[in-house]
């Protein structure tokens, strides 16, 4: 039994930690907040220096070479950090799709660029409000031109290259399709959001040129693949916002007093940060082993990784609201960081699809006879 | 990040399967019926006596003791790989724990040479069963609040008082106590600890009717029990020492994983509909609630793997041990009664022979609130993650520094 990560990966967290803390403080965060840039370009441009965005790209695209775990402890960090990066876009979809799905020419062209963060990539699925819909996407494409509107979508307004879910006009299915965003046909309006520590945009395509990522008319399932991958990822990006959240409500109920005694003193307070405590290491578990299936592309990918996100996205979503609670009338005040948390949890719980879809998911493969 | 056992662990994993297929009796006995609280006591002793007889002689009663003590010398890694096999088989279980868990290591720490000749053998071959007397009519989860008195008489001790909560007590040929020898002083420095034979002169035992209907555990009543000093362990008032290094003893849980309850649990769901003839399992509520289970009970099971996992690298286990009987208490009681409200009204059935899975769910629902509250509260488990884990202030403690016999008592 060796259900851990190794020394050396464990060394990889602790220098990502480290870095995180130096260059991506609060402080960082906040000036994305503010709308004072638009993202943090020097976390992103140093990151790049040191292969994160390339880590499970193939030194022959430019990258790494390195495995998921590598990247499952960078995403945890990133999360704890609140790194306001395109981080999980660029990384866990765009590059990923094009690993999975890419032509030759595709992966020789982008994923080097990706790689060293020269580009950022991103997924564009949403179209509005509600669960996409196989059979009913509206945006089309067709003869080598793609038609339609996506909205939200994350990371939007950096993006360079987007991968786009869309209708295939000859098949009659969806695929995946690549496009170029600097094509003039796109428009990229940027939208206003629960966090806006990660923009996101309304991105509009008009007889745009693109190309097929993978089969035509198999975009579907690429996409569910995609999304395993990219939930046990997420997840771990979860859990450190998790771990986060809850270490900056126990500081807080250490340093405030009431009724003559520290905050931190009173069961109420105990307890509850004691199930954010319950919460958090199940999820942390359950991610555990999601990054083992990932890592070992294991036939349990699909339950683990809607195991890893159900749990993940509650402790995430649970810390982040007991901490402003925990801080009582501070914790909503704009000043205390508390609702950076608050934002991000929610921007993850609903980005790759809600925790409702995914305990559908869950337990569709528990119908399966084979499962469990 | 692998699931394998290191070369040495799958040399002891082969050992233990082999002996259990060897000896393991009844090998096609029915788990419902083996754990069920309908069975008769006395019967269910005897098995067990005769299982643990077998167990101690080949070293896997206590794995982790060292061999002068009749274990096996062995590393609570192996320990787990032992309960994980065992766990495969129905075999009688429940009856030794407390004795070997809590009593018998408490006795080996603070007792002398001679105890340890005299009862660590008896007690790990089942021969003599033993007993943990320390919850009280007005001292539970307050255990340092006991008011069992302890009073010296020449060379012997006179207890008086009540003890409850007592699992097997009925059964037991012994018992350690914690008593209260100094009511003068603050709470926690006024007690003392010893063991003593449950047939005393004085001892009364009688058995409490649980909600379930079962009787595992028991009232003790104490009057005029004497019990020489030589079987007092540790010194004069240092009772809650002692006591402290019961508490820590209990065992590493590795017990059944929670997989088996999952699958029986939806293979019921999938038999059942709705009221307007849809499947159940495709019902939203049900899914949601199904969902939140799954993943509860595979975090589990796999905070379960991080813990063995410093085991098997010879660490010790984090804090993340400690979450397992706080999220399982209330889950099986939640789901067992999800499982009832499926039923409909049939869900009130208890007959085995007319109700889903021999009535596994309502028997499971009546026996659930006990889980919350043994061996440490919902509550208590939480005070101690805030305190111990976080590093949370510990409550104020109003008795700390009062004589024991000034503070209120509501009574």
């Amino acid at each position: 039994m060796n259900f851990d990560f190794s020394n050396e990966q464990k060394m990889l967290k602790d220098q990502a930690r480290k870095f995180l803390q130096d260059q991506c403080s609060s402080t960082v965060v906040r000036q994305v907040l503010e709308g004072e840039m638009e993202y943090a370009s020097h976390v992103w441009q140093e990151m790049a220096q040191m292969g994160w965005q390339g880590t499970c790209i193939p030194e022959a695209y430019g990258g790494a070479g390195l495995g998921y775990l590598e990247l499952c402890v960078l995403a945890e960090e990133v999360g704890r950090s609140l790194a306001p990066i395109p981080f999980s876009s660029s990384v866990y979809l765009a590059a990923e799709a094009l690993l999975s799905a890419g032509s030759e020419a595709q992966k020789s062209h982008w994923l080097p660029k990706l790689s060293s963060g020269e580009a950022i990539g991103v997924l564009a699925l949403a179209e509005g409000a509600g669960a996409p819909v196989e059979s009913h996407l509206q945006c089309q494409f067709s003869g080598g031109q793609l038609t339609g509107k996506k909205m939200p979508v994350l990371d939007g307004p950096l993006a360079d290259v987007a991968i786009v879910v869309a209708k295939d006009g000859e098949t009659g299915g969806v695929s995946l399709v690549l496009v170029d965003v600097a094509d003039s046909s796109v428009q990229t309006e940027p939208l206003t959001t629960v966090d806006p520590t990660r923009p996101q945009a309304i991105m509009t395509f008009n007889n745009t040129p693109a190309e097929c990522l993978g089969a035509p008319g198999k975009g579907w399932g690429l996409l569910t693949q995609l999304f395993n991958k990219a939930a046990v990822l997420l997840a771990f990006e979860q859990i450190g916002g998790a771990d986060a959240a809850l270490q900056m409500a126990r500081d807080y109920a250490l340093g405030r007093y009431a009724f003559g005694r520290q905050i931190g003193s009173f069961q109420a307070i105990k307890h509850k940060l004691a199930d954010c405590y319950i919460k958090n290491e199940l999820a942390r578990s359950n991610t555990y082993f999601g990054a083992w299936a990932l890592s070992t592309n294991a036939r349990e990918l699909p339950l683990a990784a809607a195991t890893a996100r159900v749990s993940a996205t509650q402790a995430f979503e649970f810390a982040a609201k007991e901490n402003i609670q925990t801080h009582g009338g501070m914790g909503y005040t704009w000043e205390f960081d508390c609702h950076l948390y608050y934002r991000r949890a929610k921007l993850l719980a609903l980005s790759l699809g809600s925790a409702l879809t995914w305990k559908n998911r869950l337990v569709d493969q528990l119908e399966q006879p084979s499962a469990a | 990040m692998d699931f394998n056992d290191t070369p040495q662990e799958a040399e002891f994993r082969a050992e233990v399967k082999a002996w259990l297929k060897a000896n393991v009796p009844d090998q096609n006995q029915e788990v419902a019926s083996a754990y069920s609280s309908r069975q008769n006591q006395a019967e269910a002793l005897a098995k067990a006596k005769q299982w643990q007889a077998k167990k101690a002689a080949a070293g896997y009663a206590a794995i982790t003791w060292p061999t002068e003590l009749g274990g096996l010398g062995g590393t609570p890694m192996q320990n787990v790989i032992y309960a994980d096999e065992e766990s495969k088989y129905v075999v009688p279980r429940g009856f030794f724990d407390i004795g070997l868990g809590m009593c018998i290591p408490t006795l080996i720490k603070h007792g002398t040479d001679a105890h340890r000749q005299r009862y660590v053998k008896p007690a790990l071959y089942g021969e003599e069963v033993w007993c943990q007397l320390f919850s009280e009519p007005v001292a539970g989860s307050d255990l340092a609040g006991i008011r069992t008195r302890a009073e010296k008489d020449g060379d012997d001790w006179i207890l008086n008082g009540q003890k409850i909560w007592t699992s097997g007590a009925h059964h037991a040929d012994y018992g350690i106590i914690v008593t209260r020898s100094d009511p003068a002083v603050p709470k926690h420095q006024g007690l003392t600890f010893f063991f003593l034979d449950m047939k005393s002169p004085g001892v009364e035992v009688k058995p409490i009717k649980q909600i379930s209907g079962g009787r595992n555990f028991n009232e003790v009543f104490f009057t005029d029990v004497r019990v020489p000093d030589s079987q007092r362990l540790g010194g004069v008032g240092e009772g809650w020492k002692v006591s402290l290094t019961t508490l820590m003893n209990e065992r590493l849980s590795a017990g059944r994983t929670l997989d088996a309850d999952m699958v029986e649990f939806i293979a019921m769901i999938k038999t059942f509909t709705m009221e307007d003839g849809s499947p159940a399992i495709k019902n939203a509520d049900v899914r949601g609630k199904l969902a939140d289970w799954y993943a509860q009970g595979q975090g589990l099971k796999y905070t379960r793997f991080r813990t063995m996992t410093a085991l098997s690298k010879g660490q010790t286990p984090g804090p993340e041990a400690s979450i397992g009987k706080c999220v399982s208490a209330s889950r099986s009681q939640d789901y067992a009664a999800f499982a009832m409200e499926l039923m409909e009204m049939g869900g009130v059935v208890t007959d085995p022979d007319h109700s889903p899975q021999q009535g596994f769910f309502p028997e499971s629902w009546i026996l659930s609130p006990a889980m919350r509250i043994a061996g440490g509260t919902d509550e208590i488990l939480r005070n101690i993650i805030a305190e111990r884990v976080l590093g949370l202030p510990g409550d104020v403690r109003v008795d700390k520094d009062m004589p024991f016999n000034e503070l209120p008592t509501g009574a």
